[in-house]
């Protein structure tokens, strides 16, 4: 009798579990993929024909498309020149007199929402923020024409007169109506909706015990949001602020309504033309011949991928946000 | 039982509440800074509405903070300040928002007589008195945009939003991912994508089917974004129990899940409609115009209010300003609706 | 319903004469304290405390006296209302949007809730550690010891670098950290993390500091450094703490004060010295919770 030890077992294989799923259940679920896939479907199709329509002009504009500052269509033959350069330079003006109004605002308005406000007059206010982002940009529009233009007029005057010393608050010759500053102002007016949002749903994520640590050691209010809140809530406000550009670039019927659109670069902000990438694509597409409205379509390309790569980059920002809790 | 008569005696109170007599110094500040503002803007040449706002900021908000000063020293005094500064920053945001209502009813009341809801513009021009013409041919394009628009983005948007939160396949970051960016295309580049895509080398003309793509296309991200949101307060144990009785997902989804959250769908395509009832830039591109009542959807223009109103501020004379003031004010109220029924909704989204 | 008020009867009397007798008790047993820990002046008293929640009445008709310079325990079952009454201490309470209270805290003879009262200043001098320890992360570990100065504004006489030794000294930190001060908190280990806190809270020098439940987010061994840092700050301020764990309140407290709720507002059962209440309570109920019979 020899004994003979068992021989060591192998660890068994993991049992794979699967479903077969009934036919129906197989349906649903192809339908379900095929339809989500619609916007991958629209987003292609829009980089697509926006490119193709408009590859004529880039082909033969090259690089000088976006660069060039002249917008002019050839007359019996002579060539035309489609340079966008003062388009999206003012396009980044305006937008960063919007950031610059209405970030701050934005953000004084989400603390004093979240942390002063008392409950009754903070959803009366809440709910008004709300119905601002539903009012149609075109209400906008008209408003700052008849209403916002000559104060903002007057606005602009003080400014000169205070800090023209600035460059980018010089005047060459008064004309004070339709200008960038004025476009920026209805811009600021229309993403603050969606700065304060974005800035009090992060706001209100600040970890309570950070707060009442702050609190407990003998901070003010204000001690309190400076030690806590602001460095907790820095980057998200900074991922709201970047959707409301991605709103501002976009922007057209609003713009067009309150800004003298010329084909040259300006930096005075005060000064009474400039330039934007929507608003010009709906000023000539009127008496647009075949080859300028190609070219049109062209500039249209090029902000939608300017405002694709901005909100994408702002939802990066406010999902790591939300997400981390730093 | 002594114990519970003297438990009861004791009243709940709240010591740290501000007390109104504790406000009276704060209140005879502001007053005292009312009327400091007053004297320098008499005898000093500051002069004008924002003259008086802005002194009145700083007197008010330096006299709070010397009286927090006083009484509790440096940092109350700072706290004193930043609140002051939020406070007229909240403010500051609510100011165009009032504006903005305000001047919409004051000014569109005056041409918004019966004869706007009857009559069209056909035999109108801009200019005219307001005795003539009317927006019913805006109002009926309109309604007829916002239902072909819903019609083609709520099948899609609804399924999206289920693949991402019934199905959750490998695709879902980038579908989500997908559906983010949409959401930022701007409203001028949908209208000439459709326009680049359908009618720049066809013989096809603006229409109505055509000029509701683009909005479509706007509205499809918003209620997707929603309709994601509601289906993930359904609780999951709704859908355990559906599955753990043999149904297959389908009817799990179809029966349970779905009714479970139709208000809040509901909600979902209203604040879609909103976005884009009022869009103005897509239709420049894509509507085709109409004067008149165009009940025909495949062919032959058509308008809409917020085109309507577009008109009238092109237009420039008086009675064009007066017909797009009027117009924005049955714009608005159509919006403030569609608002109010998404609250009214959106309170009870799941039941 | 007649048993359950005569209970309350009880339970009244025995928390007035327990409130009494505490008063001779501490006074002796400062008396007897080492010299050079000298009595920091009168503690900390909370008269009559009623706490409620909204309509929930949480907290009922709890008087207690700390004497300067001892450590009291509040032990108790969840949901006795033993947190609820350290937040009424230092008025963190009123946080709670629903929050109200009756009653009054006096420290140093003064009621903290009295009508302009400076809060922030009542917080400076009686100090708070939390359940989860909650160094600011965005603050390096100095940063974060120094935070209270700055955030009250306040400056201390000693120098930062002092000031820094000093405190994470006393909280038991100095040697771990003294080459790392530049380093971010959230590096530190949970145990690490809860002495910085104890350390942030000490810098502002309060006279009382406050403990609500320091160890229970804590493994055994860091649990037992934070007993050892309670024990060593005993000797210059008062302490207050509150322990779901009987022993910890064995091993730290001078004083141990027993809540209970019966399904009403929790309230006070008893108090004494902290061998007194292990070893031969006055109470039925406390006996049966320290021996472990329920809780």
């Amino acid at each position: 009798m020899t004994f003979t030890a068992n021989p060591p077992k192998a660890i068994p294989e993991k049992r794979q579990i699967t479903t077969k799923p009934r036919v129906s259940d197989k349906i649903f679920r192809g339908v379900l993929t095929v339809m989500s896939m619609s916007s991958l479907l629209i987003l292609t199709l829009i980089g697509l024909f926006l490119s193709l329509r408009g590859f004529q002009a880039f082909q033969t504009q090259g690089i000088g498309f976006i660069t060039k500052v002249d917008w002019t269509a050839g007359v019996d033959g002579s060539p035309d020149t489609f340079g966008l350069g003062a388009m999206i330079i003012g396009t980044l003006i305006i937008s960063a007199t919007a950031l610059f109004v209405g970030v701050p605002l934005s953000v004084l308005t989400a603390l004093f929402l979240t942390f002063y406000a008392p409950e009754r007059l903070k959803r009366a206010l809440v709910t008004l923020v709300d119905l601002m982002a539903s009012f149609p940009s075109i209400l906008f529009g008209l408003w700052g024409f008849i209403v916002l233009m000559p104060m903002a007029e007057y606005w602009a005057q003080l400014i000169h007169k205070y800090l023209g010393w600035i460059p980018i608050f010089g005047m060459p010759s008064p004309a004070y109506t339709r200008s960038p500053f004025i476009a920026g102002l209805v811009l600021a007016i229309m993403i603050i909706p969606i700065v304060t949002s974005v800035s009090r749903e992060i706001f209100n994520q600040t970890p309570l015990d950070r707060i009442q640590a702050a609190y407990a050691l003998g901070a003010t209010r204000w001690a309190m949001i400076k030690a806590v809140v602001l460095p907790f809530g820095a980057s998200g406000v900074v991922g709201g602020a970047m959707l409301g550009l991605g709103r501002a670039l976009g922007e057209t019927v609003a713009v067009y309504s309150v800004l003298n659109i010329v084909f040259k670069v300006n930096f005075q902000v005060l000064y009474g033309f400039g330039g934007n990438i929507a608003s010009m694509i709906v000023g000539k597409w009127g008496e647009a011949s075949l080859t300028e409205s190609k070219a049109l379509l062209a500039a249209g390309f090029v902000l939608f991928v300017m405002t694709l790569v901005v909100n994408l980059l702002a939802n990066f920002i406010v999902r790591r946000t939300v997400k981390t809790g730093k | 039982m002594t114990t519970f008569a003297s438990t009861n005696s004791v009243k709940p109170t709240k010591p740290w509440k501000v007390t109104k007599r504790q406000l009276i110094p704060n209140f005879s500040l502001l007053i005292a800074a009312a009327i400091a503002t007053y004297l320098v803007v008499a005898l000093t040449p500051m002069k004008g509405k924002l003259a008086y706002v802005l002194l009145f900021f700083i007197f008010g908000t330096g006299f709070q903070a010397a009286l927090s000063w006083s009484k509790r020293g440096k940092s109350a005094a700072v706290d004193t300040l930043a609140a002051s500064i939020m406070m007229t920053g909240g403010m500051l945001v609510f100011l165009p928002v009032v504006s903005l209502l305000y001047t919409t009813v004051v000014k569109g009341f005056k041409g918004l007589r019966p004869q706007i809801f009857t009559h069209t513009m056909e035999s109108t021009s801009y200019s005219d008195p307001l005795t003539s013409g009317g927006l019913l041919h805006a109002i009926i394009g309109t309604l007829f945009l916002i239902a072909i628009a819903t019609v083609i983005s709520l099948p899609l948007s609804i399924l999206t939003a289920l693949y991402l939160t019934e199905i959750k396949g490998k695709a879902s970051g980038f579908i989500q991912f997908l559906v983010q960016a949409m959401s930022g295309v701007p409203s001028v580049v949908a209208g000439i994508f459709i326009y680049a895509a359908l009618l720049l080398t066809t013989n096809l003309r603006g229409s109505t089917i055509i000029g509701a793509l683009p909005l479509a296309i706007l509205m499809i991200p918003t209620v997707t974004r929603t309709a994601q949101e509601v289906l993930l307060l359904v609780p999951n144990e709704l859908r355990e129990a559906g599955l753990a009785l043999g149904a297959t997902q389908w009817k799990t989804v179809a029966t349970i899940v779905v009714p479970a959250a139709r208000n809040g769908l509901i909600t979902a395509v209203i604040l879609g409609v909103a976005r884009i009832a009022g869009e103005t830039a897509p239709l420049l591109f894509t509507l085709g115009t109409s004067d008149k009542i165009n009940w025909n959807i495949f062919s032959g223009g058509q308008n809409a209010l917020p085109y309507y109103v577009w008109s009238g501020l092109r237009d420039g004379t008086e009675g064009g300003l007066q017909r797009a003031w009027t117009g924005i004010l049955v714009l608005l109220m159509l919006v403030l609706t569609l608002f109010v029924s998404a609250r009214i909704f959106g309170s009870r989204k799941v039941k | 319903m007649s048993n359950v008020s005569d209970d309350n009867n009880g339970e009244d009397m025995s928390t007035t004469s327990a409130t009494n007798s505490l008063s001779s008790v501490a006074a002796q047993h400062a008396a007897q304290r080492q010299p050079g820990t000298a009595p920091l002046g009168s503690g900390l008293e909370a008269r009559e405390i009623h706490a409620w929640f909204g309509k929930h009445h949480a907290l009922a008709d709890v008087s207690l006296d700390f004497a300067a310079g001892t450590v009291t325990a509040l032990i108790g079952p969840s949901g006795c209302g033993k947190s609820t009454f350290i937040r009424t201490l230092n008025r963190m309470h009123e946080f709670i949007p629903s929050a109200a209270m009756a009653g009054e805290v006096l420290l140093d003879g003064k009621d903290i809730y009295q009508p302009g009262v400076d809060v922030t200043k009542i917080r400076l001098q009686i100090g708070m550690v939390f359940q989860k320890p909650n160094p600011f992360p965005s603050m390096t570990i100095g940063q974060n010891v120094l935070s209270g100065l700055k955030l009250a504004q306040i400056k201390s006489p000693k120098s930062n670098d002092d000031l820094l030794e000093e405190c994470l000294t006393r909280a038991g930190l100095w040697s771990e950290v003294k080459d790392r001060l530049g380093a971010h908190a959230g590096g530190l280990s949970g145990g690490q993390q809860q002495r910085l806190c104890i350390a942030r809270s000490l810098a502002v020098n309060p006279k009382v500091l406050l403990m609500d439940e320091p160890c229970s987010a804590l493994d055994p061994g860091s649990t037992l450094r934070i007993e050892d840092t309670i024990g060593q700050l005993a000797k210059t301020m008062t302490i207050i703490i509150v322990t779901h764990n009987m022993q910890q309140a064995a091993r730290v407290s001078d004083y141990t004060a027993f809540f209970l709720s019966d399904g009403g507002p929790g309230s006070m059962i008893e108090v004494g010295p902290t061998n007194e209440i292990f070893s031969r309570p006055k109470d039925e109920r406390t006996e049966n919770y320290v021996s472990g019979r329920f809780g």
